[in-house]
């Protein structure tokens, strides 16, 4: 085993995949190190999902080589492999009619090793819950549930496909508390979202996907230092402004424009925007609104794609 | 800290499908309760209590008629109603009675449907009431048995059909609303990404459907032995085996059904088109040696034929499984055909 293939748990390269009316995956390399959380930050239909399934041996893939903890898929030891890795899918419901004692046991029991039921449903706070059916959980519940599923077998990997999309904030607070523990614990996770904060928040590394490609990799910090700038200002004003002008003003890396409202990535805002107040005079316009920001992943998004997350 | 497996994976599963649908209460209902209603309204339908008398209309005209009836009722296996012509011809029509007579001078004229069985034995008894009334002799005095054997009779042979007919149903609607519910609630492809064997997936289903078999069937049995008399001829043990063959028999074509639909209206319409010609054909409710000689190849290759020939013989006519080998290994090719190509082309997303 070279020294590469035990840091790295998860690799694939030159990655492609052919829908009939659409490239879904379109020439993906990834390469996750054990030990960190690695995010797939993108738009709904970036590619994400199939870009997971692929990678946990659901989907068969067209081109490129992928290699999930120095194991391949299709080798004729697939259930192996399948023993070493955790997986939540995006949108699986599970039999309403059994209780979360009784999917946790059967999941349990497909695995050769992994936890005792009852300390998984601790990790997962659904003590209270021990007994409930399925049907009667909350929608945090049922995802806190079908991520312990996941963590039955002790996985070494752990594949979460959009697991907080569609929870109010204290649920997804909750799981996020359960992906923090596990990666404390030395595990390795590859999630994918579509909200930057939680990209943020959880993941050392995040590669922001857009058409079946990765645009940008880097941790979250370095991708936001790579604005060239740490702070946004988006404002509008009654009279169209000319572009060349505020883009030779000082302090200022970037101009995006979307209908009537400007945004500016900035370096030094004490200077950006004194010299943006009298531009604005000078071209005898108005301010309606000037809100300003600290950069985040969004931004980096829209300054690579000239589109927002949400609505990309 | 990780520990040891705690259970087999095909006793887990099994234990998911018995509790998903212990806790689902139409179901229990439709698999329990429904056949044993259906036993009863049959049973009740066709007993055979006394022999139903044989009605026949006369049609009123003058004193003749009067004359004619007090003359048919000499008979005890006759019940005669005087009718205007009008009425005793609906009454023909719709089935009320299976002759109308006619008094004509001094003869009768008969005017019954050759196309009915019943018809057609009314004919001859209402003649030959009529004729000894007028006097003719019998030319040779003659003995009667009268024979009334359990096992003969309608709810006799319908038992061993109701319970085939069941056993496909459960099997059919059963396996294949769970498998397509589970596939687009994208359940099988959480099942697919774990090192669960898929073998030990469908076989849960076969194992489950034995445990409700075994009740299913002794809910009918008992029930028609309680109400109506009925009892199982050949031994407890074959039709114990040939319960368990029907029930995998139809688990494996429920799975092969279920092997690729995405949506509940796909399984239904397929799993009908599948159904339909064996509830027709199959004889459950009548024979299917009535259906012409060029269909006989095709009904008798239909496992529903196959289980209900098999469990007819057993049940009414006490015979072994040794002399049911043929339709025995129709069923033994299709459960085992079914279930391998179920396999191979089932579909876990």
């Amino acid at each position: 085993m070279s020294t590469q293939t035990s840091t790295v748990a998860l690799k694939c390269a030159g990655l492609v995949k052919r829908f009939a009316d659409v490239t879904a995956v379109n020439g993906l390399d990834l390469e996750v190190f054990k030990g960190e959380c690695f995010g797939l930050l993108g738009p709904n239909g970036a590619g994400k999902t199939t870009t997971v399934e692929i990678l946990e041996g659901l989907t068969p893939w067209d081109e490129g080589t992928v290699e999930i903890l120095g194991q391949r898929w299709s080798k004729g030891d697939d259930r192996t492999l399948r023993e070493r890795i955790g997986v939540q899918l995006q949108e699986t419901q599970l039999p309403e009619k059994v209780t979360v004692v009784e999917a946790l046991r059967l999941f349990r029991s497909f695995y050769q090793r992994g936890h005792n039921v009852d300390e998984v449903i601790h990790t997962v706070a659904l003590e209270e819950k021990r007994n409930a059916r399925v049907g009667k959980l909350s929608g945090g519940q049922k995802q806190r549930l079908a991520v312990a599923c996941a963590l039955v077998s002790d996985p070494e990997l752990l594949f979460l496909d959009e697991p907080t999309t569609g929870l109010d904030p204290q649920a997804r607070l909750s799981l996020w508390d359960i992906v923090e523990k596990f990666r404390a614990g030395g595990g390795t996770i590859l999630l994918t979202t579509h909200y930057m904060e939680e990209a943020a928040r959880l993941c050392d590394r995040v590669a922001i996907m857009d058409h079946g490609k990765v645009i940008a990799l880097g941790t979250p910090a370095e991708l936001i230092e790579s604005l060239g700038a740490d702070q946004i200002v988006e404002f509008s004003v009654t009279k169209q402004l000319a572009n060349e002008a505020l883009e030779n003003l000082p302090a200022v890396t970037h101009l995006h424009k979307r209908d009537g409202d400007y945004s500016l990535t900035v370096s030094e805002i004490g200077v950006a925007l004194p010299a943006l107040l009298a531009e604005i005079e000078q071209q005898q316009s108005e301010i309606v609104t000037l809100t300003t920001h600290q950069a985040t992943l969004e931004d980096v998004f829209v300054s690579l794609t000239g589109r927002m997350l949400r609505d990309a | 800290m990780p520990e040891a497996k705690e259970s087999h994976p095909l006793v887990e599963l099994t234990l998911t499908r018995i509790r998903e649908f212990l806790r689902e209460k139409e179901a229990v209902f439709w698999v329990f309760v429904f056949p044993v209603l259906m036993t009863f309204a049959l049973g009740i339908a066709f007993r055979n209590t006394a022999p139903d008398k044989t009605l026949v209309a006369i049609e009123a005209g003058d004193v003749k008629a009067t004359e004619t009836a007090s003359l048919l009722s000499r008979s005890p296996e006759i019940a005669a109603t005087v009718l205007s012509p009008d009425e005793a011809s609906r009454a023909l029509r719709s089935g009320k009675v299976s002759i109308v007579v006619k008094p004509v001078d001094n003869s009768f004229e008969y005017r019954f449907d050759p196309t009915r069985p019943e018809s057609r034995a009314a004919r001859l008894l209402v003649d030959d009431v009529l004729q000894r009334g007028k006097g003719r002799a019998d030319v040779v005095s003659v003995g009667e048995a009268k024979i009334t054997e359990p096992g003969a009779r309608y709810v006799d042979f319908l038992v061993p059909g109701l319970i085939g007919m069941n056993m496909m149903g459960s099997g059919l609607w059963g396996l294949g609303f769970t498998v397509v519910i589970a596939r687009s609630r994208k359940i099988l492809k959480r099942f697919a990404a774990t090192p669960m064997r898929r073998s030990h997936y469908l076989l849960s289903f076969m194992l489950s459907r034995l445990v409700f078999l075994v009740l299913e069937v002794a809910a009918v049995i008992i029930f028609a032995t309680l109400a109506f008399g009925f009892t199982v001829r050949g031994s407890w043990l074959s039709v114990a085996l040939m319960t368990i063959l029907g029930g995998f028999t139809f688990s494996g074509i429920g799975l092969l059904v279920a092997a690729r639909p995405t949506t509940i209206e796909g399984v239904s319409g397929l799993m009908n088109f599948i159904m339909l010609p064996m509830w027709l054909l199959s004889g459950t409710f009548f024979s299917s040696e009535r259906f012409p000689q060029i269909l006989q190849p095709f009904i008798q290759a239909l496992p529903l034929t196959a289980l209900n020939n098999v469990l007819r013989s057993l049940m009414n006519e006490g015979a072994t499984l040794s002399s049911n080998w043929i339709p025995i290994a129709i069923l033994l090719i299709w459960c085992v055909v079914s279930f391998v190509v179920a396999l191979k082309i089932f579909k876990w997303q």
